[in-house]
């Protein structure tokens, strides 16, 4: 897979949120896990953090060797910043800023997120 | 605002604009780096380790925004042609024209090509950069095509063709080392230390030529041999030459700087050459008519030049250039400090040696006693820390100095003390230069904990990494002070060690991860303690992995192997390696079906790669049709229970081994453990299952089957241990039902049988008291327990397929029918594999 994949994920902000894609229902996301959601042609890794009560929503796009697997990782945190860990070499990223925590790579991009009637909604500007 | 230019981007060249984006008055200068690789400086002590990785970025020494984060001008893959002493100015391949203030020449080296007859030929290669390695790679590729088991020679039996020589065995080639010298290492080691090695390093596979001065190179065109004359030859397909360095020092030359008299620019003690605003540091650097060939006097010398272009003048080289070195060749711990070796009229030396152990030590000692000269470790260089401090420091010797090599006789304890005895001055950390000082103040007066803060706060270990024992200790000495234990935990969120969260999570009954959290950890969890916690589980109350998906790795959340593509493979079981004509025809029709590329595993079964997450149910439908069931190649479980085919069959067979193998695989099968484990049962002792390789064997020998544990393949490979001799079938899986029971419940996260046993105080002897004679009292607990997760066994792929909920979680959208269009395969061999990574 090219580099250019990578840059059509590009991390949006609450406040340029102009459409809410309504991804999927609650229930298909596993307690603490992941699952993943398609919106045009971007994959979207999504988070139910049940411990902390959050959801996040980042690219399934893990980086470092551009394989679409982050919804696969397991979540957790590291100095209360939560986190994703990729499958693959267990390289991890901040559910809130997509900083890579354990290494020098690319960070990943992060969607805001909303659950509105059980519904879990992805907010992106195109 | 003054111009500082470096010509050179290796480690010494990037250390120096380290040490000085470091400094505060470095923002009145600009810094202008050139390269003349393709990229920018990388880890070339740790360069073998590119043909495990491929990864050329692991090995950066700092990512390219690091330069530009310091305002460091990086100009890689260009090459300064010319220094223009009078207009202080130097000019590239490219014709490009910079004017500097100061120029650091930190060139480095390169390989020494000896005038060899044929050295031309196509397949002889350096080994000193990533490219070198690359060409190597492809090479070796190309003649594996053709000859499978095709052969290559190193020329040189140093450091670092000894690294080459792994290198090329890493490749899948039959390895040859040629040293020109009766010995190997011949700078470093004594000749009996030496014969230690080649001893270990033969047992390994590399074959070793001493005392063979090569004439010339055969081949027409490509090597075929080398000819070391008088009708001694050797068959080779590739060669390597790393026959020792030769400084960089044609930019010296060509603007008339002082030279030695064999190569390299010669500089003071402040790093300058003749020419004041010229500073030379590195392999470059003539300094005391010396060239240094280590990374830590490079170090030291980057420093020293830092220094002195910032005015804090007084920082100068020392004259004497400490050469110790400790590194692990292929595994092998070999050391030297101080002088390593000489004659008597100088010192005493005291020596020990165990060829069955391959381990060989020499300390020299001074004529009265007292002062430790220097000495070589072989095998086991352990306490290579602790002599060198000694070394360093001049501390005095114990009475009987021998206690250092071989351990105090006494009770209680080492001869040595606590790294705490050393003064405050001692370098513990060479390439980084950081003593003993700071890094207990680091933790006492700045409140770091751990190895990781320590190593950021000072730099300490960041180098090659040797002294990180040391600063361990270090850390936990100074923590002790403190009135603070260091205590092992499993991670921030539990402040226990696995075994006593296994306790823990048996004594309260728990049975779920939160509730575990919520009564006994902090926070929420990481991807540590998730899957060691549902290890625990699961050996437990022998809970499948579909319970609990989230807390498990993905191999184990979705009942498969991950592969590089994010796709899965597929492995049934097939116990003892035995399987059927009709097994076989479903197998084969199956994996043609969803077009798996096939492979048989080192473990006697069929792997089926390249399944999408959302055909791994369908694949397994199929699967248990046709009477299989998971073969838990993905768990931290049991995989397999190798066998030959034993009586049976085989002529020389003295008992069933393949029954056996069968047997003993479903009774194991499902039972996970802190890391997989794996068996093996041969009929007789031509071992031909290679059961001592395995975490238990089984081998069957005149008058019963003798027992062997913690043995493993893998990275440290390692022979099982005789546990129990000639004993009927049923003790001998009482003993190893015992042996896995007590190994579950006390072993680390991701640890397997051997290092536990390693671990384990009083070794194989303690654990026959404890398993064979009942020492702890605790064997009728470890049967019943170990029966309960016999009896308890169900196939987790046969719930899978058969539960709906989870069968739901194998798509890779929840909110789409479509697969992962990221994936790509290309065709292999008739069949295919997935594309490399960009």
């Amino acid at each position: 897979m090219s580099l250019s994949v990578l840059n059509t994920y590009e991390s949006v902000t609450e406040t340029n949120v102009t459409v809410w894609f309504k991804a999927a229902p609650t229930s298909r996301f596993p307690k603490n896990g992941g699952a993943c959601i398609k919106y045009k042609d971007k994959q979207i890794a999504i988070f139910n953090f049940t411990r902390e009560g959050t959801w996040y929503a980042c690219q399934n796009l893990c980086p470092h060797k551009m394989e679409m697997v982050l919804s696969r990782g397991m979540i957790g945190e590291e100095n209360m910043e939560p986190k994703v860990a990729c499958p693959l070499h267990k390289n991890t990223f901040s559910l809130k800023t997509g900083e890579n925590l354990n290494g020098t790579l690319e960070g990943i991009a992060t969607y805001p997120i909303k659950i509105e009637d059980d519904f879990v909604y992805v907010g992106f500007s195109e | 605002m003054k111009t500082i230019i470096v010509v050179g981007n290796g480690m010494v060249g990037y250390k120096f604009c380290e040490k000085f984006a470091a400094r505060e008055e470095s923002k009145h200068f600009k810094l202008i780096v050139f390269g003349e690789e393709p990229r920018a400086a990388y880890d070339r002590v740790h360069l073998s380790e590119f043909f495990g990785s491929r990864d050329a970025k692991a090995l950066e020494m700092a990512p390219l925004e690091w330069y530009a984060d310091n305002q460091i001008e990086l100009i890689v893959n260009e090459r300064v042609t010319d220094i223009h002493r009078t207009k202080r100015t130097i000019t590239t391949a490219s014709e490009k024209e910079f004017s500097y203030d100061y120029l650091i020449l930190a060139t480095g080296s390169a390989p020494f090509v000896p005038p060899i007859n044929g050295v031309e030929k196509k397949g002889v290669f350096v080994y000193r950069t990533i490219e070198d390695l690359e060409a190597m790679l492809n090479y070796a590729e190309e003649i594996k095509k053709t000859k499978p088991n095709a052969r290559a020679a190193v020329l040189g039996g140093g450091l670092l063709g000894l690294e080459a020589g792994k290198a090329v065995m890493d490749m899948g080639l039959e390895p040859h080392v040629v040293e020109f010298a009766p010995k190997l290492m011949p700078r470093q080691l004594d000749s009996r230390s030496s014969n230690v090695l080649q001893l270990t390093l033969e047992n390994i596979g590399i074959s070793i030529h001493t005392g063979k001065a090569t004439n010339s190179i055969m081949g027409n065109g490509a090597i075929t041999g080398m000819d070391f004359g008088e009708d001694d030859t050797l068959d080779v397909d590739m060669l390597v030459i790393s026959a020792g360095i030769r400084p960089r020092d044609e930019l010296g030359k060509t603007c008339n700087l002082e030279m030695g008299v064999r190569g390299g620019i010669v500089v003071n003690d402040k790093m300058q050459t003749s020419d004041p605003t010229i500073y030379a540091i590195g392999e470059v650097a003539l300094y005391n008519h010396m060239i240094y060939g280590l990374v830590a006097p490079g170090y030291e010398m980057a420093e020293v030049a830092v220094n002195q272009i910032l005015e804090t003048s007084e920082v100068v080289m020392k004259p004497e250039i400490d050469m110790s070195t400790k590194l692990k060749l292929i595994g092998v711990d070999v050391a030297s400090f101080g002088i390593p070796y000489m004659p008597a009229e100088k010192g005493l030396s005291i020596i020990y040696e165990n060829k069955t152990k391959g381990i060989y030590k020499r300390i020299n000692v001074s004529h009265d006693g007292k002062t430790l000269l220097g000495g070589i470790m072989v095998g086991d260089a352990e306490d290579y820390s602790i002599l060198h401090q000694m070394y360093l420091n001049n501390m005095p010797l114990p009475d009987n100095a021998e206690e250092l090599i071989v351990g105090s006789r006494g009770e209680g304890g080492s001869a040595f003390g606590s790294a705490m005895d050393l003064p405050d001055t001692a370098v513990i950390c060479s390439c980084e230069a950081v003593t003993k000082g700071a890094v207990c103040c680091s933790v006492i007066e700045d409140g770091n904990e751990t190895i990781k803060d320590v190593a950021k706060a000072t730099k300490a270990a960041t180098g090659c990494g040797g002294c990180k024992p040391m600063v361990a200790d270090l850390i936990k000495e100074s923590l002790k002070t403190l009135g603070k234990t260091v205590k092992e935990r499993l991670c921030e969120h539990f402040n226990y060690s696995r075994q006593e969260l296994f306790d823990l999570a048996k004594l309260k009954g728990i049975t779920d991860y939160d509730t575990l959290l919520d009564e006994v950890g902090t926070g929420n969890g990481c991807e540590v303690c998730k899957p060691a916690v549902a290890a625990i589980f699961a050996s437990l109350y022998n809970e499948t992995a579909n319970r609990q998906e989230s807390i498990q790795d993905t191999n184990d959340r979705y009942l498969a192997n991950i592969q590089r593509n994010g796709t899965y493979s597929v492995v049934p079981r097939v116990a003892g390696g035995e399987i059927t004509p009709k097994q076989l025809m479903a197998i084969g029709r199956i994996a043609q079906k969803y077009d798996l590329y096939t492979k048989i595993t080192g473990g006697q079964r069929i792997d089926m790669f390249g399944a999408k997450l959302n055909e791994l149910p369908l694949i397994w439908e199929e699967l248990i049709e046709e009477g299989f069931e998971t073969g838990q190649a993905y768990g931290k479980s049991l995989r397999t229970v190798k066998s030959c085919v034993g009586s049976t069959w085989c002529r020389y067979g003295m008992d069933e081994s393949v029954s056996f193998a069968v047997e003993i695989e479903h009774r194991y099968k499902g039972i996970r453990s802190p890391h997989k484990f794996k068996g093996g049962v041969s009929g007789c002792i031509r071992e031909c299952a290679e059961a001592r390789g395995k975490d238990f064997g089984f081998i069957a020998v005149e008058g019963g089957w003798n027992v062997y544990v913690g043995g493993n393949g893998g990275a440290t490979p390692k022979h099982a241990i005789l546990l129990a001799e000639k004993v009927d079938k049923e003790t001998a899986i009482k003993y190893v039902d015992r042996f896995i029971m007590f190994y579950i419940k006390t072993a680390q996260p991701l640890q397997r049988t051997a290092p536990w046993l390693e671990k384990l105080e009083g070794g194989i002897t303690y654990l026959q008291n404890v398993i064979i004679n009942d020492s702890l009292g605790i064997v009728a607990q470890l049967d019943t327990e170990m029966q309960a997760l016999v009896d308890s066994y169900v196939c987790e792929w046969k719930e899978a397929v058969e539960t709906p909920e989870i069968r739901e979680r194998y798509t890779h959208f929840v909110n789409s029918e479509e697969t992962d269009n990221n994936i790509e395969f290309v065709s292999l061999r008739d069949q295919k594999m997935p594309k490399e990574w960009a």
